[in-house]
């Protein structure tokens, strides 16, 4: 205690995670660094809105993965299922429904979902209900729904999608402008306002300590730039041959929507509070009167949903579905969970972790592309950064 | 004490392929009643009291609360009536902390069906303080508290959801003396105020401060149930290790003839 300074009291009055900060910290220095090594052209609007878009596909399935991972289990079959459900979603679409007819592609969307759901509920029912270790179902999956993707039609690309689903993969009209940008902006400083407020005001109700009022309007202003700053970023990316602002790229949308919407999964549901329990102490859950099993089974259900989710957006990216599509991406969505503090032994990890670990990840691969360095060599620095992230993990837990 | 035992085991079994690992076994429990289950390592008394708490299924027998007949499929059906159980290994989520520890399960929850994590810290505040009034930082992961800490928190979860009848399977095998104090402490004050404790123990002491009666196991069986007045330390001893009393013994707090 003696050693705490100022800042050390400050960040914990403020119960903002140190391994978050150091984290955050990462992402700003490799972000300067492919900067510099790139001249300049790493930390352009254009870049940006790109790496945005491409880290949105894994962010979406790396949500998923950290309640898998926390629930001591492994989901390997990530980018299969992804591969799968966008070509079932591409072969409805081009080649069985009708073309052009409105309700086609939302219909699509919707069996899409209902697949990786129901695929996900299988390979948790497998592990949960006949005791089969995850990293065998999983493995299993991973070549199953691999060769599924690709007896869907024989291994022929399909294409063209429909028009009104390809902006859901964020092309040239796949944002949603400057003006929404904005309003969008606007309603998530609300949003943080709000929840400021109330978490303040349900702590004092309760009698609790609170943190400092001046610490709470710092943090708020922390969050409010970082809003405003991605908005104006967004922005001055412009549609091509022309002034006009792109804004918020839809796939980036989606995947706003769903870190919010696992976040609160993870942080304020009973549900989530069971999978970090039973990633802490299985026997501890099942003694609770925790349905161990069940839980299993919906977690798996839910990863399943953000691959079909992947998939959707996937597709409507490519503008087609190859059977391809999502391989190897299992590796990147372990990775930046992992990477995003999720720890392998289960029991711990965040969202907001996980989605940085996912932009990191993206920015290095982005950042090598940009300077062109071979494939090969992306992979072995690519590997080299998983096995830090885990080292850098294990360096963390014995020193608490 | 009323006539109906809180909790009736008639003829519990169980068996794990050929072992019989509890074989017809009876015991009953009152009100404000500590009855002792003793026994080596493997005598059958964690798998018994397992069965009560829900955690497992027996082979046969029947199990009465409050003289009626009752099923306990899981933990859940058990703490329905009010069986409560504080296990040897804690059984806490190490990574959650205290508040989470002690709701898991049935955690309290807002109008909109989420967990009322401000509410659940106030109510855990309130327990834990009363257990140990030096318990402060009941928001860290309970990986980080001392052995002490971690026993206040289970025995809160057991209690705090008006318990009729507790388990203690080796409550203080872990702690310090003092610790081991509040504990025994805590014992007699729940006596008191009614509720039925069933007390697994391999310590002597605790055993003959804390206890109303004894139940002996040995390789399953029911080696011998008396109240604590009748039996001394090498009598319990000797059902313990042999199965049997010594030859010569008669009633404790009998005179001699």
């Amino acid at each position: 205690m003696d050693r705490d300074n100022g800042v050390l009291k400050l960040l914990r009055a403020s119960e903002v995670n140190t391994r978050m900060i150091a984290m955050i910290a990462v992402l700003i220095a490799v972000w300067l660094g492919l900067d510099a090594m790139t001249g300049g052209i790493f930390l352009t609007a254009r870049n940006l809105y790109n790496l945005a878009v491409q880290s949105s596909v894994v962010g979406i399935m790396a949500t998923g993965m950290v309640l898998i991972i926390v629930a001591r289990h492994i989901d390997l079959s990530v980018g299969s299922i992804l591969g799968f459900t966008g070509m079932f979603i591409a072969w409805l679409q081009v080649d069985i429904f009708s073309l052009g007819a409105s309700w086609n592609w939302p219909l699509t969307v919707l069996i899409g979902l209902l697949m990786g759901g129901l695929i996900g509920a299988w390979q948790g029912y497998l592990v949960a209900y006949q005791a089969i270790p995850a990293f065998v179902v999983t493995l299993g999956g991973l070549l199953m729904f691999r060769g599924g993707a690709y007896l869907v039609t024989n291994g022929r690309t399909v294409a063209p999608m429909d028009p009104t689903y390809q902006l859901l993969g964020g092309g040239i009209n796949g944002s949603i402008g400057q003006i929404w940008s904005w309003v969008f902006g606007g309603l998530a400083i609300l949003f943080v306002c709000l929840m400021i407020y109330r978490n303040r005001q349900s702590r004092l109700r309760h009698g609790f300590t609170t943190k400092p009022v001046l610490l709470e309007l710092a943090l708020l202003a922390v969050w409010v730039s970082m809003i405003v700053g991605f908005v104006l970023v967004m922005n001055a990316y412009t549609k091509p041959r022309s002034d006009i602002p792109r804004g918020i790229p839809v796939p980036v949308l989606i995947l706003i929507v769903v870190v919010i919407v696992m976040s609160l999964v993870a942080r304020v549901t009973p549900f989530g509070r069971y999978v970090f329990a039973m990633g802490g102490n299985p026997e501890a859950a099942e003694l609770s009167g925790i349905n161990v099993q069940k839980t299993t089974v919906i977690v798996f259900s839910i990863m399943g949903v953000l691959c079909g989710i992947a998939g959707v957006i996937t597709t409507a990216r490519l503008n087609a579905g190859a059977n391809s599509m999502g391989m190897l991406s299992e590796l990147s969505v372990i990775a930046a969970a992992v990477i995003g503090g999720t720890s392998l032994a289960g029991g711990v990890g965040t969202i907001a972790g996980a989605i940085l670990g996912a932009v990191i990840m993206q920015s290095l691969e982005n950042g090598m592309v940009l300077m062109g360095v071979s494939s090969a060599l992306r992979q072995i620095v690519i590997g080299l950064v998983l096995i830090a992230a885990v080292w850098f993990d294990t360096l963390y837990k014995n020193r608490d | 004490m009323t006539d109906t035992p809180l909790v009736e085991l008639k003829n519990i079994e169980k068996r794990f392929g050929g072992v019989q690992a509890v074989d017809r076994v009876s015991v009953d429990l009152h009100a404000g009643e500590v009855v002792g289950i003793l026994g080596h390592n493997g005598a059958g008394k964690s798998c018994l009291m397992k069965i009560l708490s829900g955690a497992m299924p027996s082979d046969g027998g029947e199990i009465h609360v409050n003289g009626r007949s009752v099923q306990l499929a899981n933990t859940r059906d058990a703490r329905g009536y009010g069986i409560e159980t504080i296990y040897q290994t804690l059984a806490l989520a190490d990574n959650l902390n205290a508040p989470a520890n002690l709701f898991l399960g049935r955690e309290l929850r807002t109008r909109w069906g989420t967990l009322d994590d401000d509410t659940m810290e106030a109510q855990a505040r309130e327990v834990l303080h009363r257990l140990n009034p030096n318990f402060t930082n009941i928001n860290d992961p309970v990986r980080t508290m001392s052995g002490g800490q971690r026993q206040v928190v289970a025995i809160a979860r057991a209690i705090y959801f008006d318990a009729k009848i507790l388990i203690m399977d080796e409550p203080t095998a872990a702690l310090g003396p003092s610790e081991t104090r509040m504990v025994a402490d805590l014992t007699v004050q729940l006596r008191s105020e009614g509720i039925g404790i069933f007390l697994i123990s391999h310590d002597m002491h605790d055993v003959f401060d804390l206890c109303d009666r004894i139940m002996v196991m040995k390789n399953g069986r029911c080696v011998g149930a008396y109240g604590i007045n009748e039996v001394s330390k090498d009598d319990v001893l000797s059902l313990i290790i042999a199965g049997q009393l010594p030859e010569d013994w008669r009633p404790r707090n009998q005179p001699a003839l």
